[in-house]
């Protein structure tokens, strides 16, 4: 997972900097992750993992760093699994 | 002996009334001379409402946002160059409010806020930045205690008459555009050299000429949260509230004004209804709507103001900018009824009836933020936000 959000992160981040060289724990706001690219990432994320974030996740700390991510998609997914 | 007891709303709408006189009778001069509410201010300095949102603990009155939007409207009746003043004033005391109160040199400073009736400006703007001031050129220089900054900011709204500039830039030297921090200059502590003046069609009072900012502070005078937190869970809601709040005081004014006409000609002409009745009835609606419209913005504010996950998600985002949008076009389509009402009374400037600088001063609404800029915004969020279709919640 971490490297398919990885993947969409270099393609849809619009970073000054590539996405290899960001750690899982930096924050991607300061890095120059505007709303328009975090927007196109959630996005991706969507298509990639087929599923649809609940809007009660659609805010700054969920996307904050990639590891937020990853654990918001687990979250998503593992719900998915019980129900 | 620290009595603090509960101000009343009635009480500080009373308090605001007083200002609104004064500011009601320099309004024309303040609007046609484009020069700055100085008799409108000394009023709220002498009527202390510019510390009213600090906590009473560092001697404000804690004043909600809902109290300091109904003062806006009161305002914005009488003038709504002195009112936007007012308004960003509070959007600035907000960010200290909300950001600052676990930093010992902000604490102090808004107890001096209240105290001292300091009026504080802000520059966000800069040369080249395209209007979007979630990005900064110019970044602050930190050399060990001290913090030094100069900036091209195109527009510090009355920056020449303020007591303390609210500064954006990014955080160091090389930070990303978005990687930004706000810091608060007292006005011994910068120099301003105006490079553009403040020749408007309306929003006359404002002053908010541009200036080359060049400051000079202790380092803890830096806010010590990133000023995308502060951007996101204060200002974006206090800026379209109680921005809304003055545009829906100038709408009111002009209904009032329009209804004052109708019922002059009812009075001239017994048994028969006058033209423009039937337009003020619809005109009353619109303006409902604006009320409606502010007031559940400043609900759903309330609601949210004390989780930071909500006030930093899209539903709020989305919905704060609905507020902003649909107040700022629909006050132009007010004023605009309330003219054809009032006819040439109201086209004509010094009559009872004149609505010339309420519509100029209206116009400014859908620029300030402008909203091609805030739908944009919406429409990106929309792209994943699924919209409220709920009526209470």
């Amino acid at each position: 997972m971490n490297g398919t959000i990885r993947e969409l992160l270099a393609k849809f981040g619009g970073l000054p900097v590539p996405a290899s060289e960001i750690t899982d724990e930096a924050d991607l706001y300061a890095a120059g992750l505007s709303s328009f690219a975090s927007v196109q990432l959630m996005l991706g994320l969507e298509e990639s993992f087929d599923m649809e974030f609940p809007d009660n996740l659609l805010n700054r700390k969920s996307f904050a760093s990639i590891a937020a991510i990853e654990q918001t998609v687990r979250m998503i997914l593992d719900d998915r699994k019980v129900a | 002996m620290n009595m603090s007891v509960r101000v009343s709303p009635l009480e500080l709408n009373a308090r605001a009334t007083r200002v609104a006189v004064v500011a009601a009778r320099h309004a024309d001069l303040v609007d046609s001379e484009g020069r700055f509410p100085h008799e409108a201010v000394a009023a709220m300095k002498s009527e202390q409402l510019l510390g009213i949102q600090i906590p009473r603990s560092l001697g404000g009155e804690e004043a909600s946002t809902a109290e300091i939007a109904e003062i806006c409207t009161i305002l914005g009746q009488a003038c709504a160059s002195s009112a936007m003043v007012f308004a960003m004033h509070q959007i600035k005391t907000s960010s200290l409010v909300e950001h600052g109160a676990d930093s010992v040199w902000h604490a102090g400073f808004m107890r001096r806020v209240a105290g001292e009736q300091l009026l504080l400006a802000s520059a966000t703007t800069e040369g080249g930045i395209g209007g979007n001031m979630r990005n900064s050129i110019c970044a602050i220089a930190v050399d060990g205690d001290t913090c030094r900054l100069e900036k091209d900011a195109t527009v510090i709204s009355y920056g020449a008459h303020a007591d303390a500039i609210l500064i954006t830039s990014r955080a160091h030297e090389n930070a990303a555009p978005s990687d930004q921090v706000m810091t608060v200059f007292l006005k011994d502590q910068y120099a301003l050299e105006r490079t553009q003046v403040w020749n408007t069609l309306g929003m006359r009072g404002t002053c908010s000429d541009g200036f080359l900012f060049k400051g000079e502070a202790p380092a803890e005078q830096i806010f010590p949260k990133p000023f995308a937190e502060i951007a996101a869970q204060s200002m974006l809601a206090s800026s379209h509230l109680l921005w809304s709040g003055v545009w829906y005081g100038i709408s009111a004014d002009a209904v009032a004004r329009a209804q004052a006409f109708v019922r002059a000609a009812a009075r001239k002409t017994p048994g028969t209804m006058p033209p423009g009745a039937l337009r003020l009835a619809e005109v009353s609606s619109l303006l409902q709507m604006v009320k409606s419209n502010v007031i559940a913005g400043l609900k759903a504010y309330a609601d949210a103001k004390d989780d930071p996950d909500r006030l930093s998600s899209m539903a709020f985002s989305v919905a704060m900018n609905n507020v902003k949008i649909a107040s700022s076009e629909t006050i132009l389509t007010i004023i605009n009824h309330a003219m054809l009402i009032c006819g040439i009374m109201g086209y004509k400037n010094g009559t009872p009836y004149s609505l010339g600088r309420h519509l100029r001063d209206a116009h400014s609404a859908q620029l300030m933020i402008s909203n091609d800029r805030i739908l944009a915004n919406t429409s990106t969020m929309l792209l994943i936000h699924k919209q409220d279709t709920s009526l209470l919640g």
